[in-house]
């Protein structure tokens, strides 16, 4: 348990919980944490029972990502000296994550009881490419008054953590068989993606329709970059950037054979970036879109559904090679709920 | 080029004194915004927040009657604001709609791109000081609409004659679009409140006070929340609503912009709450709430449209505040699907704990 040192806490076990920025970083904060001589203490994979509270202990209007979020905080209570909620404001230059990452550790405290100590540091890299290091050190002094321990263990940290996704993301080996196999990106946070439970083994369907899952993560992170600016106004939210930008790359290649959108209901951010994202793929190129959309009330037989109507769509069309021009007077939104 | 713009409560007047002194064509969206929101609810993305589909229906009835271009304010996040020209330029354009945009934001491209949208909006003039000189009174007339508008939540709950701040309040709304430029608008609002003045009211009355809270456009275009300020004032409510048209581009457009110094009181009031600046108007939502508790006002109500990013972050800090303050919180969440009669139920409900309340600690 923590004991007062000269005025600063020192704690031993840091709690992080698995959701939201998790997916992104953990790697990297594990190994900053542990060169502080902390212990990890990762909260549980999602459940039903996480779900369950964090939908109960946060307002109905947030979004599912969140509600799972405020879940995991309440799992890793009493288990941990402190919890680890940073308040990312943003991570990129002028760019931001979205308003409730930054607002994240205000709404957990105003809605949960009893928490132990949140470690709130604030990164913000927008204007400051030293934000992350910032950071470091805030979050670092509840560890170590050592800056200089603090300063390595966050170059560390960047170094072999920085891009690493956790075990979660990889795919399961030797589902696929080679002949006519499809090729199907899935556009979404990486939350929404690689949360099997939250999205009820989303990707797992997929692939057991004998379809390769390309996910962002698997795009040339710098041809992202690059395609994202290429808009009048480029889009502010970090992951806004990255969906436009890789759908571009998509459009770029031959080998996709449809694209999915995967986003959590009330997601505000992805209202406007599946809205540009489906607008942009339909003007260029006739490729089979749909938008797939979680909640705590979706339902797994109409999550199949969808995914096997959608794959049979695509099969169907390679077979009687259909090829519609592509006009915005055949926009039309894809049904957007799956239960 | 026949400008337009979008709707929200009365900034109408501000930008028909900005175009009237620049001497450009435009075209006024109708002022019904409940119509507009059901067009452009059939167009948008059905996630997509309320304003959004407001400003679509104001545009495409605006494109009716000739309009061919858009004047807006933008942004740079985080919350979608910063994003709806890009959007609403998108659906437009698959709509077969050829509409322009202007846009008065620090573009990606820099500021002479900005200078050049100005000098456009002053018809290739390349005046700048009728420019700044039309904006200058533009912002003047949006300050006396604004406290136009306070004086009439300070009559409304204490006229003797119900209906009389009404009549001639909308009165207002609906002769200030024949008259003409600064002089012309000015004159109305000089007249509107001295008749505004000259109603009787009920001097010894000590009406309910409420803060109204929230996203701005909800709070600022009364219609889209149902009227609520004008409602609660005919119950006998005095409301107030800190965020205005007026203070929005004295101190979000020009005094950000040029780094004046402006009243931050809210930010260190919503600090224990919420503690940096998060996107649409979360700081000032929970900030001037803390601000009316301790101005001695009886509730708050904070009002926002469904999946309002920066209000939902807003809304699960309230109950602490509420809580430390001793102070009812009520969120009233709009959207194109809820009817009038439920919240009218809520808020009476609301007003009944308030005035126990009172009893209480007069009794
Ligand atoms: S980006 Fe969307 S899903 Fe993620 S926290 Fe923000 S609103 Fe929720
Ligand atoms: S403040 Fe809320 S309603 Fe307004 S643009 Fe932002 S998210 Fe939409």
């Amino acid at each position: 348990m923590s004991i007062i040192l000269m005025g600063c806490f020192i704690m031993k076990k840091v709690g992080i919980p698995r959701g939201l920025s998790y997916y992104e970083f953990y790697a990297a904060w594990k190994v900053f944490f542990e060169e502080l001589g902390a212990e990890v203490v990762l909260s549980d994979r999602t459940s039903k029972k996480i779900i369950d509270d964090g939908v109960k202990a946060c307002v109905d209007e947030a979004c599912f990502a969140v509600k799972i979020f405020f879940g995991h905080v309440i799992n890793l209570m009493g288990r941990a000296d402190c919890i680890f909620i940073p308040r990312l404001t943003s991570i990129s230059r002028n760019e931001y994550v979205c308003p409730k990452f930054g607002g994240l550790p205000d709404m957990v405290r105003g809605s949960i009881g009893g928490l132990p100590f949140i470690i709130d540091a604030e990164i913000n890299m927008r204007k400051d490419k030293n934000g992350g290091l910032k950071a470091a050190y805030e979050a670092g002094s509840f560890f170590t008054t050592d800056r200089a321990l603090i300063r390595s263990a966050y170059n560390k940290a960047v170094k072999s953590g920085y891009g690493v996704l956790p075990a979660e993301a990889a795919a399961p080996a030797g589902v696929l068989k080679n002949e006519g196999r499809l090729k199907i990106a899935v556009i979404g946070h990486g939350y929404n993606l690689y949360d099997s439970c939250l999205n009820m083994n989303l990707l797992n369907k997929i692939r057991a329709e004998n379809a390769e899952v390309i996910t962002l993560d698997m795009l040339d992170r710098d041809s992202i970059i690059k395609r994202s600016g290429t808009i009048p106004k480029k889009m502010f939210w970090n992951f806004g950037s990255k969906a436009v930008g890789a759908a571009f790359c998509l459009l770029d290649r031959q080998d996709i054979d449809g694209i999915l959108y995967v986003m959590a209901f009330g997601c505000g951010v992805d209202s406007f970036v599946c809205d540009y994202v489906e607008r942009l793929i339909r003007r260029e190129k006739d490729l089979p879109f749909a938008v797939i959309t979680l909640d705590e009330h979706s339902g797994e037989a109409g999550l199949n559904t969808r995914i096997e109507a959608f794959i049979d769509m695509i099969r169907w069309r390679k077979k009687n090679d259909i090829n519609l021009p592509s006009h915005g007077q055949y926009l039309h939104h894809g049904e957007s709920s799956a239960g | 080029m026949i400008l337009t713009f979008p709707h929200m409560g009365n900034t109408y007047i501000t930008a028909k004194v900005l175009l009237d002194e620049l001497g450009v064509s435009y075209v006024i969206p109708p002022l019904d915004n409940q119509e507009a929101l059901s067009i452009g609810a059939r167009y948008a993305p059905e996630l997509a927040c309320l304003p959004l589909k407001i400003n679509l229906g104001n545009y495409i009835k605006a494109y009716e009657q000739g309009a061919d271009t858009i004047l807006i304010t933008g942004g740079c996040g985080p919350c979608r604001f910063g994003y709806y020209s890009e959007i609403e330029q998108g659906i437009l354009r698959d709509l077969g709609i050829k509409m322009d945009v202007i846009a008065l934001e620090k573009p990606d491209a820099g500021l002479l791109e900005l200078m050049r949208r100005i000098y456009r909006l002053s018809g290739y003039e390349k005046n700048v000081n009728r420019v700044i000189g039309a904006v200058k009174k533009a912002a003047r007339i949006s300050a006396l609409v604004d406290e136009l508008e306070r004086q009439t939540f300070r009559t409304r709950p204490r006229e003797t004659a119900k209906g009389s701040t009404d009549r001639i309040y909308s009165a207002f709304r609906e002769n200030v679009l024949n008259a003409k430029g600064y002089d012309g608008i000015k004159k109305l609002i000089g007249e509107t409140s001295e008749k505004l003045s000259a109603i009787k009211v009920n001097r010894n009355q000590t009406p309910l006070k409420i803060g109204i809270v929230g996203e701005i456009y909800t709070t600022i275009d009364s219609a889209t929340s149902f009227n609520l300020d004008i409602k609660l004032g005919n119950l006998g409510v005095e409301v107030d609503r800190a965020v205005t048209v007026s203070g929005w581009i004295i101190d979000h457009m020009f005094k950000k912009a040029l780094r004046l110094p402006y009243d931050t009181g809210y930010v260190d009031a919503a600090k224990p709450y919420l503690k940096t600046m998060i996107g649409g108007h979360a700081q000032e939502t929970v900030g001037h709430s803390a601000q009316y508790a301790d101005r001695g006002f009886d509730g708050i109500i904070q009002i926002y449209p469904l999946s309002c990013m920066p209000e939902i972050v807003a809304q699960s800090v309230l109950p602490g505040l509420s809580r430390d303050k001793d102070i009812p919180v009520m969120t009233l969440i709009i959207d194109e699907m809820s009817g009038e009669a439920g919240y009218m139920t809520r808020i009476e409900a609301f007003l009944d704990v308030l005035d126990r309340r009172r009893e209480r600690s007069i009794g």
